[in-house]
């Protein structure tokens, strides 16, 4: 197999193709050797039969029924039907400050429209209630009015950085509402499910894991044998057991070893989320740390900084800077490893597709469910990663290819 | 937190002369003293509430337990019964767990090999193809996949006697795949004396083409050579022993099931199948990332001399790509080790499947929990003493 040409030369003394013709372009690309036109000739028959029989099966064979009986579980699990305007309200959030990324990190507008395109599209040609359809409109407009405010603002990406990151607590909020109160009443945890949890397992477990992650990251650096010695200890013991093993031990443990406080199912699961993605954050801020060159210590002592103050104002934020992509990576791991809490009981995403085919009604219905699934799991999962792409080329951090 | 830069300030001169705060050895003494102190306690607060919950429920902490009768069956895996001891119970769940994981890398790295390679093709449609497997099986959770391929395609094929059959020796049915097996025949004992001997003559080829190819200064491949010998032996003395010395032991459908062969059950086939497509995934991309950082200049001078495409990919752009593959498909390898407790959702009795089997009959859950993650920290531990072993024999010895 041959490896194809690209980028040899900068595009501006690339010689200029004559304009490609389809039959030209079939036979440079397809046919231009014997076997790259065997191989060619299976793969068409592969596509065709992979393509025809899927075809075959979602149009005849398959009950897809089943997904708009069961929408809203799979989407927000049981919290309470009133109170679905607090979850409108965190998505909003999160949709203005997406738009706002795309801006800053100078994405086109033409790729962000491709990406709210069709949702949009599906909002419309989907059976959906009138409301949903407003709420879904609203989230697009925001979107759009996030990228048109921000465009081209690269300066602003600190703020916006940390606007991501508070904006976790204020959602954790809205989902939790106050004690008592009239309009935004307490929901418990048990009420968290579908797509919702899912979100906000992954969110809580980034943002708290990133705290304790830098701790452990200096704690392994620190030139104090008993601390290094612990926080690798640590950091070692955590990555070397699976994540499974991790949330078991987080749901049945803590309950013994903290019996006075009651903590619930949920919350439980969070930490066990935590313990784990603090393993993994601690290792990538190490990485930047080690990328911050020697020169700006020294600079900082000898501008007579204490140690705490050079970490806390010279070295952090430059080290923190270039891990922000391994951040982004992490939160999309973290959010497919968010349904292993489906296997302690949890209704996350997958725990209610599990149950969804558990129902009797449903019978036999696994396919249709969990490919649903699958496909919201793959749009986050797909278009987070893509995106970290386009931020770590705004960030400076690789040079555009 | 003190940093590893704090210590590279020169000492005060006149120690005696500054206050016990201001002195850093015995600060650092003092910090970590106080740090030590307060991971103890908690540890001891933990480990106090622990034991009170166990006394309450009228158990002891230990590792006592591993010597009881286990009582639970388990339904594959090496020879075990309800009545042994729960310390074999994990045995069988450890091997199980070496056998999926070792399965599931020889078929992952297979994969990865040919779609990242096919990921660089110059066929479009190859290409193609290539990312778009690779997008989507790395963007869903490998939980989802398992349970897709367990509950959603193998469960629902056709039952026992309307099996999916492939040359009349595999069957494909809901109680998992049925293969022919190899037994050892009349002649084996007669044919492992040529394979002993095959054996040797390979590594007496092996060490002499190397001194040879070494005195004269020419490359080769001894290993190719010692190959050829020892299977041009094992052959010759396949024909030259009376009796066939292996046969072929077809699966037979009996009245109700399938006797003979080898048999995969649906739990290994499910995890086996979605371990390897989805780790397959990420290992294409590494494959792909090694070979495109192999300097062009490398396959611009092989094609130069006159090689074809196919031998610049196979003896120098390849070779160059394994010291960048290498380390990061080891970490993949060990993903998928972790990823084999997963098998838990599905009921294929591994490791972590067994260990909560044991944790819920007997309570004992600390004790149980550190023995699963001693086994799996051992697994890490072997695979980076052999990375770092690999690390430093290709390491570039430059001139």
């Amino acid at each position: 197999m041959q490896t194809s040409p690209q980028g040899a030369l900068p595009p501006s003394t690339r010689p200029r193709l004559a304009p490609a013709s389809l039959g030209r372009w079939l036979k440079e690309n397809l046919f231009n050797t014997w076997y790259n036109s065997l191989l060619t000739l299976v793969s068409l028959w592969f596509v065709w039969v992979a393509i025809s029989s899927t075809a075959r099966w979602a149009f005849a064979t398959a009950r897809w029924e089943v997904i708009p009986a069961n929408l809203t579980p799979l989407l927000i699990g049981t919290y309470p039907r009133g109170q679905v305007w607090r979850i409108w309200t965190a998505l909003l959030t999160v949709a203005f400050l997406a738009g706002a990324t795309a801006g800053t990190a100078g994405g086109r507008g033409k790729r962000v429209a491709a990406w709210v395109a069709p949702l949009a599209l599906a909002s419309l040609l989907f059976p959906l209630r009138w409301p949903t359809r407003v709420m879904l409109g609203a989230a697009v407009a925001l979107v759009a009015g996030g990228y048109w405010l921000f465009r081209g603002k690269r300066r602003l990406w600190p703020w916006l950085a940390g606007a991501w990151f508070f904006s976790f607590p204020w959602i954790l909020f809205l989902m939790w509402g106050i004690e008592g109160s009239g309009a935004m009443p307490r929901v418990e945890t048990s009420a968290w499910g579908g797509l919702a949890l899912t979100l906000i397992l992954a969110m809580v477990g980034i943002a708290a894991s990133l705290p304790i992650g830098i701790l452990l990251a200096l704690g392994r650096r620190s030139s104090l044998p008993v601390i290094s010695w612990c926080s690798t200890a640590l950091i070692e013991l955590v990555r070397g057991t699976p994540l499974v093993t991790i949330l078991f031990m987080a749901h049945l443990m803590v309950p013994i070893f903290l019996p006075e406080l009651r903590i619930d199912k949920v919350v439980r699961a969070m930490i066990g989320l935590t313990i784990f993605t603090s393993a993994y954050m601690a290792e990538n801020v190490r990485g930047g740390l080690q990328g911050v060159p020697k020169g700006q210590y020294e600079a900082a002592m000898a501008l007579g900084m204490s140690g705490p103050l050079t970490m806390l104002l010279v070295i952090l934020p430059q080290a923190l800077r270039a891990v922000i992509p391994s951040i982004v990576g992490q939160f999309i791991s973290l959010f497919k490893d968010t349904s292993l809490v489906a296997i302690i009981g949890l209704l996350d995403l997958l725990g209610i597709a599990r149950s969804v085919i558990a129902n009797p009604r449903w019978l036999g219905l696994q396919a249709e469910v969990f490919l649903f699934a699958g496909l919201i799991y793959w749009l986050f999962s797909f278009t987070l990663s893509q995106s970290s792409r386009r931020i770590e080329r705004a960030l400076g951090l690789t040079k555009p290819s | 937190m003190a940093s590893t830069q704090a210590s590279k300030r020169p000492e005060p001169a006149g120690r005696g002369a500054i206050s016990f705060w201001r002195h850093r050895g015995a600060r650092n003494i003092a910090i970590q003293a106080v740090f030590l102190v307060a991971v103890v306690a908690v540890i001891a607060y933990f480990y106090n509430n622990m034991i009170r919950g166990l006394n309450e429920l009228g158990l002891t902490f230990g590792y006592r337990f591993l010597g009881l009768e286990a009582g639970f069956a388990i339904s594959e895996g090496i020879a075990y019964q309800p009545s042994d001891s729960y310390a074999r119970a994990l045995l069988v769940g450890i091997v199980n767990t070496v056998k999926v994981t070792l399965a599931g890398i020889v078929a992952a790295s297979l994969i990865g090999l040919v779609v990242g390679v096919a990921s660089l093709s110059s066929n479009w449609l190859v290409r193609s193809l290539a990312r778009v497997y690779v997008e989507v099986f790395r963007n869903v959770p490998l939980l989802l996949q398992l349970l897709f391929w367990y509950s959603a395609v193998i469960l629902k094929l056709p039952p026992v006697r309307q099996s999916v059959e492939v040359f009349r020796s595999f069957f494909l049915n809901q109680r998992g795949l049925y293969l022919p097996r190899l037994i050892a025949g009349q002649g084996f004992s007669s044919w492992l004396w040529f394979a002993g001997l095959a054996l040797v003559a390979g590594v007496a080829v092996y060490f002499g083409v190397r001194r040879r190819l070494k005195r004269l200064d020419r490359p080769g491949f001894p290993s190719l050579w010692a190959l050829g010998t020892t299977l041009l032996i094992a052959a010759l003395g396949w024909f030259l022993v009376p009796h066939p010395p292996l046969d072929v032991d077809p699966p037979v459908l009996q009245r109700f099931n399938f006797t003979g062969g080898m048999h995969l059950s649906p739990e290994f086939a499910a995890i086996l199948l979605g371990l390897s497509v989805y780790t397959g995934a990420f290992i294409a991309e590494v494959v792909r990332g090694g070979i495109q950082a192999v300097d062009r200049g490398q396959s611009e001078a092989a094609l130069a001399l006159g090689l074809r495409p196919w031998a610049v990919m196979y003896l120098v752009v390849l070779p160059q790509a394994l010291r960048v593959i290498v380390p990061p498909v080891t970490s993949q390898y060990l993903n998928l080790a972790k990823n084999s407790s997963l098998a838990v959702a599905i009921g294929y009795p591994e490791l972590f499947n067994v260990g909560t089997t044991i944790m819920n009959q007997t309570g004992q859950t600390l004790p149980v929990f550190t023995l699963i993650m001693a086994c799996y920290l051992s697994l890490s531990l072997i695979t980076s003493a052999f990375m770092n072993w690999y690390n430093r024999k290709m390491r570039l010895d430059e001139r």
